[in-house]
């Protein structure tokens, strides 16, 4: 398979909001290529008939009562890793110019 | 003293007073600053570890574990030291909870010593990828000791402590079992709360514990295993428990033809032949098993994966926690900035292939399709397990590989994991125990069974065991 064209790249990086170097654009362009070949494989395999499995041991609609439960936990605990704090809350940069 | 004795006599030793925790927790810091050249541990816990110890003398959580020290690792939330996950990303974060699985073994007195070093975010086989540098496997420090647990894999063989914990994805925890020589345990999917555990891929994630015995491990399983409301994936514990690992006479055991394929290393196939041989001799039936799908396996995971991965590491957003870009102008830039200085290489490669296979336009052709593949090989399994109690095969295609081997070609090295990954795909429990060496290096014998078989999987595990000394 050919490279993942570098506009694919930037969309990719933009969708997963990662930025991307130029020299980074053209290495995961071989790479994704040479790694989705290899998944080509899975053309290959006939699943007539099958469906997806997406829980492995059966599982369906796990529910549990919606109580509050008290862990001891202070915000301040919950916040201390936040990079940004002001008033217990987290604060973040302007999202609309 | 050399090796660690069975982590239940520890216990007991603790218990009646013959042993001091605290002796204990000295003993593995002081192995662990002796071997500190393998770069097997990210950091210590000492402080807390000399606490809980002095506790557990004065009376404290004389539990099963008392006074037991282990390793985990840096992918588990505990208190007294950072959770780094070996990724910059989260360097210098400090769990406000602990994880369940730590929780559960400090109830019944084990004391948490280190951190061990991995694969940053567990995503590789060979601890390369961590951003903490590379763990030196323990029978050649030109070799790497596996991934992603390959600290906890080489602490145990260290004689650090005598178990520590892994994660294991796609065989992060049988891969460096096999290449160090340690006994690595990957139960049923969902039997081990993963509450407090850094995610990597949920739908195949499990913990287990990397141990010198069967034994052992089935007593950290034990104290682990069962439902978990923060775990809404976790399943009941075998009423029965793990640790009766009674005798198995007579089981129809199945070799994995295509397990056995051209490429396997001939000091691999060699080791596993004679491993035939002798459960055949002990009256147990060998015979060839084909799983038709599972060349497969390995692309079903190479889909599956990356996509699980690039939605778990989206949380990575540089506002909440973990690495930030201080300069950012807008949220926008704070979010790419934040994310791209904290990644490394293989974490930001997975989310550009998860991210491609779930994009509008691939989905069907890749993740669906992947998913589809997925049913095919549980069928396969299905059908193997209603012919066979026991699927067996070597671990890896090959033993411990040089450092800086594979490192340059990502497909090279995810082709290392193409014997361990069905298991966490159909979520079937799987164990690799040490079958000999080929070339000085440690083999791995992996026995799978079906799911909710652990107990039954271990008992053989520990027979073979037996059987190989």
């Amino acid at each position: 398979m050919a490279d993942v064209s570098r506009d694919e790249i930037l969309k990719l990086a933009r969708l997963a909001r990662l930025d991307v170097t130029d020299d980074e654009i053209s290495v995961y362009a071989s790479e994704l290529g040479e790694i989705l070949e290899y998944v080509n494989m899975l053309n290959d395999v006939d699943v007539t008939g099958l469906r997806p499995t997406n829980q492995v041991t059966g599982l369906t609609n796990v529910a549990r009562p919606d109580e509050v439960v008290d862990n001891g936990y202070k915000p301040q605990d919950l916040l201390k890793n936040v990079p940004n704090v002001e008033n217990d809350q987290i604060k973040v940069n302007r999202m609309i110019e | 003293m050399a090796a660690w004795p069975a982590v239940s006599d520890i216990a007991d030793r603790v218990r009646s007073g013959e042993l001091k925790a605290t002796d204990l927790v000295e003993q593995a810091l002081a192995t662990i600053h002796e071997k500190s050249e393998f770069n097997a541990i990210i950091s210590t816990t000492a402080e807390r570890a000399r606490t809980r110890a002095a506790a557990v003398d004065g009376g404290d959580n004389l539990g099963r574990l008392a006074g037991v020290p282990f390793i985990a690792k840096d992918n588990f939330l505990v208190f007294g030291a950072e959770t780094t996950a070996a990724s910059n990303m989260l360097r210098g974060f400090n769990a406000p909870y602990q994880s369940r699985a730590i929780e559960k073994l400090e109830a019944e007195g084990a004391i948490c010593v280190a951190k061990a070093n991995l694969d940053a975010f567990a995503h590789g086989s060979s601890t390369e990828n961590s951003d903490y540098g590379t763990t030196l496997n323990p029978h050649d420090t030109a070799r790497v000791p596996g991934g992603s647990s390959g600290g906890s894999a080489a602490a145990v063989m260290l004689d650090m402590v005598p178990f520590a914990l892994g994660t294991d994805t796609g065989g992060s925890i049988r891969l460096p079992a096999s290449y160090c020589g340690a006994v690595g345990l990957k139960p049923t999917y969902g039997l081990v709360s993963r509450s407090g555990v850094v995610a990597m891929a949920s739908s195949t994630d499990v913990i287990g514990p990397l141990t010198r015995t069967v034994a052992d491990a089935a007593l950290v399983l034990d104290v682990m295993a069962g439902q978990d409301a923060s775990d809404a994936t976790t399943i009941e514990a075998d009423s029965a428990g793990y640790t009766d690992l009674s005798s198995i006479t007579r089981a129809k055991i199945g070799i994995i033809k295509e397990y056995m394929a051209e490429g396997l290393d001939p000091g691999v196939r060699q080791q596993i032949e004679h491993v035939i041989h002798i459960l055949r001799g002990a009256g147990h039936s060998v015979d060839e098993v084909s799983l038709p799908s599972l060349p497969a396996a390995l692309a079903v995971y190479y889909v599956l994966c990356p996509a699980e991965v690039s939605s778990n590491l989206s949380r990575y957003d540089g506002q909440r926690f973990g690495n930030t870009y201080p300069d950012a102008h807008s949220l926008d830039e704070s979010y790419g900035k934040s994310r791209s200085t904290g990644f490394g290489t293989e974490a930001k490669r997975r989310i550009m292939i998860g991210t491609y296979v779930l994009s509008s336009g691939y989905y069907d052709a890749y993740y669906k399709k992947a998913q589809t593949v997925r049913t095919k090989l549980i069928n396969e399994f299905n059908q193997a397990f209603a012919d066979f109690d026991f699927l067996i095969g070597p671990t890896a295609p090959g033993t411990a590989f040089k450092i800086g081997e594979n490192i340059s070609d990502p497909l090279q090295m995810y082709l290392v994991d193409i014997l361990t990954v069905a298991a966490n795909l159909v979520g079937v429990p799987s164990i690799s125990v040490p079958a000999g060496m080929s070339d000085n290096l440690p083999v791995g014998l992996q026995m799978m069974a079906p799911q909710r078989g652990d107990r039954a999987l271990l008992s053989l595990a520990t027979q073979v065991e037996g059987l190989l000394v």
